[in-house]
């Protein structure tokens, strides 16, 4: 198990466990997969890279569709 | 002279609108944001008959409590329209479209890239500019704009799907504060031309349609009437009357009356 990492998720600090996926995160948060985006320091993260480990000072911005006009 | 079949049903055929690869019977697109409840929103879209509404992206509630707003979506009916409400830069509205593809699977973005937060009116350059790099990324590029037609011809110009002007500033419920501008549009363009924003009453959602656009989307008309399923309702007849109204096209405007009944005829006149 290595050192445990802090990474910022909307803004929030959050210091988690290591090595965690994406896909682990999302899991951990209880976060729908299918209705979300994610960026990873200011870039889309395709879904399909959502196996990638996290690193220790990682930037998340995880969005969903809200009302809006 | 052959008669027209006098059902109402033909009488009021109409081609759909089409968007990119989209067909849409209603020509009415509705936004989801300010309804009293999930409820009521769902009940808006189907007494509006709508079957396009946007919808916003924002950071997910990372408690999990919220509930997703797309459990009142029928995606069966109603295709999902990512917006990129609230950004003020071209990267921002870039960034917000690319999340919004992801998480909707689907090219279509109402663009939408505003130059204050006091005027909340559109910036025109950031908006040609986002457009361009949009189209260039496989978006089907719906632009919110100004009323102005030199930009809207950029925009069709830069690959835009749909040119959206505005009636009037976002919520303001001014109505079409410029018919001849936005009349000059929709004869310039080849694109759909719809009205989006401003929007205040059932009779400026007919006039909207009179001016021969081809759609409109509007949110805080119907979301914050006094009885929003009774408005929504009130607007898909107003997009009917206002739409059907052109089809059937307009008689001629003149100086002085003209009598609908026969000169002949009539009984003698009493002497003045």
């Amino acid at each position: 198990m290595s050192a445990p990492i802090t990474i910022e998720i909307n803004g929030e600090a959050r210091t988690l466990r290591a090595p965690l996926t994406v896909r682990e995160l999302l899991t951990e948060l209880a976060l729908p997969v299918e209705r979300l985006a994610i960026e990873l320091n200011r870039g889309l993260l395709p879904r399909t890279e959502f196996e990638r480990a996290l690193a220790d000072g990682d930037r998340l911005e995880i969005v969903t569709f809200v009302g809006g006009g | 002279m052959s008669r027209r079949d006098p059902s109402p049903e033909s009488a009021l055929s109409d081609e759909p609108l089409r968007i990119g690869r989209h067909e849409f019977r209603s020509r009415l697109l509705l936004g989801t944001g300010k309804y009293p409840s999930h409820d009521v929103m769902r009940a808006c879209h189907e007494a509006a008959a709508t079957e396009c509404v946007t919808v916003a992206v924002r950071r997910v509630d990372l408690s999990g409590r919220e509930k997703s707003l797309l459990d009142w979506i029928d995606r069966g009916r109603i295709t999902l329209l990512p917006n990129t409400a609230g950004c003020f830069t071209v990267e921002d509205a870039l960034r917000t479209a690319r999340l919004g593809r992801e998480a909707g699977l689907s090219e279509l973005v109402k663009l939408e890239v505003l130059a204050d937060p006091g005027t909340l009116l559109p910036d025109p350059v950031a908006t040609l500019e986002a457009t361009r790099q949009l189209v260039k990324e496989g978006f089907v590029v719906l632009a919110y704009c100004s009323d102005d037609p030199i930009l809207a011809r950029h925009l069709e110009q830069a690959g835009a799907a749909a040119v959206m002007p505005l009636g009037s500033p976002i919520g303001s419920g001014q109505g079409i504060n410029n018919p001849r501008n936005i009349r000059l549009i929709k004869d310039s363009l080849r694109v759909p031309v719809l009205v989006d924003a401003g929007v205040g009453t059932p009779s400026d959602v007919t006039l909207a349609f009179e001016l021969g656009i081809d759609g409109v989307l509007l949110n805080s008309a119907i979301a914050l009437a006094r009885d929003p399923v009774r408005m929504a309702a009130a607007m898909h007849h107003a997009a009917l009357a206002g739409r059907h109204g052109f089809l059937a096209g307009r008689i001629a405007v003149t100086e002085h009356g003209r009598a609908s009944s026969p000169e002949s005829g009539k009984i003698a006149a009493a002497t003045r």
